[in-house]
């Protein structure tokens, strides 16, 4: 089911405080995050945001055809190497 | 001949089940056309006339994205996904389902015919 509209989207609330530190401040820096479940909001886009895969932190910089999306879709959980012998292509 | 929006309708088919045949035209679609241009949803396409063909083909090109429009909006959409390289651009690029489906057996329509790995045994030494 989708979320309510009422509550608007979820952030979370230690990573909005991270955005709007950044936003506030001209220099560009990567904010980490183990937050996949938050959304992307308008005031995010041109920001550098590292989410956690669970091993690593990778580094998404935030465009505008993102918002509306969670973070954790960016940044895959597996890593699929291909099968053993299927070494051409 | 009724033809609409670059398509040929079968003649011998009943009006609703006929619209269908465009892309992006469904049953439920097809009716409320009908019913928009009062016509009845049983008559069979050879026995519409020019008059209807006309108002059918008007509130179609007027109201709904049909055929090649369509389908770019819907190829623009999948385009965008890549772009962003969110998980579902990435199951888009790779070819498998995007919502979440099993892949160890089945999801043939995504994958295509199977490709036998001959020898595996072989490959491996």
């Amino acid at each position: 089911m989708a979320r309510s509209i009422k509550k608007g989207p979820y952030v979370f609330h230690k990573l909005m405080d991270k955005v709007e530190k950044a936003k506030g401040s001209n220099k560009k820096t990567v904010i980490k995050t183990w937050s996949r479940a938050s959304m992307v909001i308008p005031d995010m886009v041109g920001e550098t945001i590292a989410v956690h895969n669970g091993k690593t932190f990778v580094p998404v910089f935030i465009t505008e055809n993102m918002v509306g999306h969670k973070l954790g879709e960016f940044a895959p959980t597996r890593n699929f190497r291909g099968h053993s012998g299927n070494r051409k292509k | 001949m009724a033809r609409i929006v670059g398509v040929d309708l079968p003649r011998n088919k009943r009006g609703v089940v006929s619209l269908t045949y465009i892309f992006g035209i469904g049953s439920s679609t097809a009716s409320k056309i009908l019913a928009k241009a009062g016509i009845d949803e049983d008559i069979k396409v050879q026995d519409w006339s020019d008059e209807n063909v006309r108002e059918i083909a008007r509130i179609i090109t007027d109201e709904y994205k049909v055929e090649g429009e369509l389908r770019s909006e819907v190829q623009m959409n999948i385009k965008r996904l890549m772009d962003i390289g969110c998980y579902r651009g990435l199951r888009h690029r790779k070819g498998l389902p995007v919502r979440g489906q099993r892949t160890r057996t089945n999801a043939r329509t995504r994958k295509g015919k199977r490709k036998t790995v001959a020898n595996k045994k072989k490959a491996t030494k």
